[in-house]
């Protein structure tokens, strides 16, 4: 196995997988990545399967060194700089990082979490079938908190001749964020759910893995705010006392005491989890077949994400000790349009 | 009763909710307990987990293996099966240091309800509490059957933090809360029992449906027993029958 030495880190920066289930009926939240389709592609990128645990990268750069062995990494989600070894590196591409070398990642320019897949996985104690950091719960593993600098992760050694490979992401859609209405809508005035569908909500900087708080105008509760408590999923939308919505996400409680007025459909919570605080959001219902519509389209895609990932060249450790592998990127750098342009080999 | 028979109602597009009412009663949580138990029993292809809570049941499932229209219907049919028996539960006395710095808040409850605080403490030890549900957090344990001369609205301003094992009440509730975290609940004494503890074996202890009375003790067993329940022992004791 080979160590990833965190030299430098921002806030929000954990291990993160597909999240855990089995035990949200004793109040243990799933966690997991915010962004489950940037995980994948991380995944997918350097050949582990799509739920597998990476390192969720948030807002801010961070910078990890190969202390001990070599390790190929990929980067997915939010787009930003990256340089690996000093050498130009690139969202939706894997890399080779040899020993003594450090992966550099800057702040996001737009989106707020990128993952850093890592081939042969991170070693680490799974509960209920996950590493992923909780920090409210003390879970996550190899430590159970974001991370530190000075933190290492056991992680696969990269095998000679380890394919460089690229995913090729389908447009981002854009528009609205689809809810389904419910489960507590009739907590709320007809008016103030008219409201919410017709209002630009501006994404709070007060927002975390737990939820993103929403700003705008005060939605009305037509008996009082609290409501016996139930059931949540990510994506709940809670209307508090203070009528500013709450969209709860990956670290939510799994139970909470005010009305739900609408659910994010699951197929959208990768983009909205990537709204920075200050964008701005709307909100449209569609019918529960739509959404259940959605929901298997979104699967299929997962699916189809390994598949569509496309070898470069197939890369030796000993070529990248001797130095060549700089040369090697750099010449197909030189031009963005050829690169473009240029098939996978 | 508001909904006589129950709603289905949709939690976005991976889960159903089979709401019984919208109020704290033992006969709506022994619906929700015993369609939770049905659900179990049936098996349904594509249903990953329930959250029972006081009034309602939380049905995940994997809308690429069964349908909303489908699971909604086969839950609807199973709420509305007569004559199940209520799961009875487990019974569990769970040791209690009142007071002082384990309970900061059970002198100004006494005062409130002009009672000494042995008072409050004979009171909220000698309830016999029905595990509603737990929720919000891991471990976090809702229990009903407060004696009602005890009831305290919950404190204008929340607390950012609570200690782990924090034994309160906040209205005609009671709960145990396993972690640190915010809470504007009253806080009368602290347990060593951990509800939740990811390094022992069963990793949470009580169950929905499980029945709790509280075992007072004095400040100095709290060591010893807060250090084998770190080290996983159980400590609370489970009583037969």
């Amino acid at each position: 196995m080979s160590v990833l030495l965190v030299e430098t880190v921002g806030p929000a920066t954990s291990v993160q997988d597909v999240g855990r289930t089995g035990a949200q009926r004793y109040g243990l939240t799933t966690s997991g990545a915010m962004d489950r389709v940037s995980l994948a592609v991380a995944n997918a990128l350097v050949g582990q399967p799509s739920g597998a645990a990476a390192i969720e990268i948030g807002p801010l750069g961070a910078s990890f060194r190969a202390s001990r062995g070599a390790v190929r990494l990929s980067l997915s989600g939010a787009d930003r700089a990256a340089s690996c070894g000093g050498r130009a590196a690139w969202i939706n591409e894997s890399a080779f990082l040899a020993q003594d070398e450090t992966l550099v990642v800057s702040a996001a320019r737009s989106g707020v979490f990128s993952y850093l897949g890592i081939a042969g996985g991170i070693e680490g104690e799974a509960i209920y079938g996950s590493l992923s950091v909780s920090v409210r719960a003390g879970l996550g593993s190899p430590y159970p908190r974001p991370l530190r600098p000075g933190d290492e992760l056991t992680v696969g050694t990269a095998a000679a001749d380890a394919p460089l490979t690229r995913f090729k992401p389908q447009p981002i859609e854009s528009g609205p964020i689809r809810v389904v209405l419910g489960p507590q809508d009739d907590a709320l005035t007809p008016e103030a759910v008219a409201l919410f569908l017709t209002t630009e909500w501006r994404v709070s900087p007060r927002s975390d893995r737990m939820g993103y708080r929403l700003e705008g105008p005060k939605l009305l509760h037509a008996h009082g705010y609290n409501i016996v408590s139930d059931g949540t999923v990510p994506g709940s939308i809670q209307v508090p006392g203070n009528g500013q919505p709450l969209a709860l996400l990956a670290d939510r409680g799994t139970t909470g005491g005010y009305p739900k007025i609408a659910t994010i459909i699951s197929a959208d919570l990768p983009r909205f989890a990537q709204m920075r605080a200050g964008g701005r959001v709307r909100f449209v219902v569609i019918p529960i077949e739509d959404a259940q519509q959605e929901a298997r389209r979104f699967a299929a895609m997962l699916a189809e994400i390994p598949g569509r990932v496309e070898t470069l060249r197939t890369f030796s450790h000993r070529r990248a000790e001797r130095g060549q592998t700089a040369t090697i990127l750099r010449d197909s750098r030189v031009n963005a349009k050829e690169w473009e342009n240029r098939p996978a080999d | 009763m508001k909904h006589p028979t129950p709603r289905l109602l949709h939690c976005g597009d991976r889960a159903l909710v089979i709401e019984f009412g919208d109020s704290i009663d033992p006969a709506l949580n022994d619906r929700v307990l015993t369609l939770d138990q049905l659900v179990a029993g049936e098996r349904i292809a594509g249903v990953s987990e329930t959250v029972p809570t006081y009034r309602s049941l939380l049905v995940h499932y994997d809308p690429t293996i069964v349908g909303h229209a489908e699971l909604g219907a086969k839950l609807l049919a199973l709420a509305l099966v007569e004559g199940v028996p209520v799961p009875p539960g487990r019974h569990w006395r769970v040791p209690v240091i009142y007071g002082g710095e384990f309970g900061i808040d059970l002198q100004a409850v006494a005062e409130r309800h002009n009672m000494t605080t042995q008072e409050v403490i004979a009171r909220h030890s000698g309830g016999n509490y029905r595990v509603y549900m737990l929720g919000f957090l891991p471990g976090y344990t809702y229990l009903g059957g407060l004696d009602p001369a005890l009831a305290t609205p919950r404190r204008q301003d929340p607390r950012l933090e609570t200690p782990a094992g924090s034994v309160g009440i906040g209205g005609v509730q009671a709960g145990i809360q396993c972690i640190a975290a915010p809470s504007g609940w009253h806080l009368l004494g602290r347990t060593p029992v951990r509800t939740y503890h990811p390094h022992r074996r069963p990793i949470f202890l009580i169950e929905p449906g499980d029945h709790v009375t509280f075992l007072p003790l004095p400040a100095s067993e709290w060591e010893a027993l807060d250090r084998a329940a770190e080290r996983g022992e159980v400590v609370a004791e489970l009583i037969e029958g």
